[in-house]
């Protein structure tokens, strides 16, 4: 049994360096889309692997695989513990020890997502019931709702009922096309979901607040759905228009960025300034042999664990 | 739910306007655009009490209403999530821009003007 655990550590370790790898790339930036879902082939391999092989060297041979081998093998564990020699027992409790490591994470990982999938849902919720009472349509954004600040924002609460939000700032800062370039991009937001790929990311670097590579990886993918959101919105409006709404807002919230312990936490610096450049000075698209081998890296990544999990070996 | 969100607003804005606390009565009585039956308005101020946005005390046999807090405080905790600024950097909104650092904004300001663009004020 211990071939199948040995490939799932390898997969385990294995992701991280692909992961610093993928987020110091700059190819991600020519295709968003297939980086974001290398990015979630990534995640997923690494959890899968990390829980299987944690919970598998405790695994017997059995017939689905570390999953069936890890149920066999507890109980055998449990057997011995309970009725073997000294040495046998020790051994036994070693093996346990891991199991109960590997089902912790899994644990973790499930929590933190259910835990930052309700936090959202309460937090949108409490948005959009501030913004019912407060905020009000303008013919200027039609479809958006307006909140009296003069603070630049412009944003989206994302949902079933999702709501597209600028505030008198933003309105009296930018020009017709400029708000309609902005509108295009929130849009795209809304449509396709944008928040439900960025929440797993979020999860996690909530679960690990320590780890930098998980920070940079929830900074990489949230800038990556942005330029998608851009890209979309660029098939509606002139790139130019996107960019100056996009350095004027961003200018105009300088005055508003922490110092200190907070400003650790946002983005790569010179996010906007990457959006910009990319509008401006497009390089051409990633090649369709070169989106076609990421494809199918990310189905190697996550089929191999599920793979080893679930088939007998 | 549509007609009650709105009856919502209207009523907060009764409380924002009002300079001191207004029983179920009074509060009927400056809506005067919409015939609204008395029990509606007690219903509707009931539920902002409940939501935390109004507050409620005791007047001789009727209760008075107030505004939990103004509406400009409302606006700033509004802002302060949309901006980021709770410190919580949640994915519950996403904005066009985040906020970038003084540097940034620096470059980018350069770069409006490289546009061939006047700054606007």
């Amino acid at each position: 049994m211990f071939q199948p655990v040995l490939l799932l550590a390898a997969v385990a370790v294995g992701t991280v360096p692909a992961a610093a790898a993928l987020a110091s790339a700059s190819w991600p930036y020519r295709s968003p889309a297939a980086a974001i879902l290398l990015w979630q082939a990534l995640g997923l391999s690494w959890g899968l692997a990390a829980v299987g092989a944690l919970a598998g060297l405790v695994a017997v041979h059995a017939r689905w695989g570390v999953v069936g081998g890890v149920l066999a093998g507890a109980a055998q564990a449990l057997r011995d513990a309970a009725l073997g020699s000294t040495a046998a027992t020790l051994i036994a409790l070693a093996r346990l020890a891991f199991l109960v490591a590997g089902a912790a994470l899994l644990t973790l990982l499930c929590w933190v997502l259910l835990a930052a999938f309700t936090t959202v849902l309460l937090a949108r919720r409490r948005h959009r019931v501030l913004l019912s009472l407060l905020a009000h349509g303008d013919p200027k954004v039609p479809g958006a709702l307006v909140v009296d600040s003069p603070a630049a924002a412009a944003y989206c609460v994302p949902g079933i009922r999702s709501r597209i939000v600028i505030s008198a700032g933003t309105l009296a800062l930018l020009d017709a096309a400029e708000l309609a370039a902005v509108l295009a991009h929130e849009r795209a937001h809304v449509r396709a979901r944008h928040d439900l790929v960025l929440l797993p990311f979020s999860a996690l670097s909530q679960a690990f607040p320590r780890s930098r590579l998980v920070r940079q990886a929830y900074a990489e993918v949230a800038l990556l759905v942005e330029m998608l959101a851009d890209d979309r919105a660029l098939r509606h409006r002139p790139a130019r228009e996107l960019a100056t709404a996009l350095l004027r807002v961003g200018a105009s919230g300088a005055g508003h960025a922490p110092s200190g312990a907070l400003a650790a936490l946002t983005a790569p610096e010179g996010e906007t300034v990457a959006r910009v450049s990319r509008l401006l000075a497009p390089a051409p698209r990633l090649p369709a042999p070169a989106l076609a081998l990421i494809w199918s890296a990310a189905a190697v990544l996550v089929l191999v664990p599920v793979a080893v999990l679930l088939l007998p070996l | 739910m549509k007609r009650l969100g709105e009856l919502e607003r209207a009523i907060m804005d009764v409380l924002w306007e009002s300079a001191e606390p207004l029983t179920v009565r009074q509060v009927g009585a400056r809506l005067t655009d919409r015939d609204l039956a008395h029990t509606t308005v007690m219903t509707v101020l009931d539920r902002l009490a409940k939501k935390g946005f109004a507050k409620r005390q005791r007047d001789g046999r009727a209760w008075r209403y107030c505004a939990a807090a103004d509406r400009e405080a409302y606006v700033t905790e509004l802002m302060m999530y949309a901006l980021d600024q709770t410190g919580d950097r949640s994915a519950a909104l996403a904005s066009f821009a985040r906020r970038v650092s003084d540097d940034e904004a620096k470059v980018l300001r350069k770069a409006l003007e490289s546009l061939g663009e006047t700054a606007r004020d």
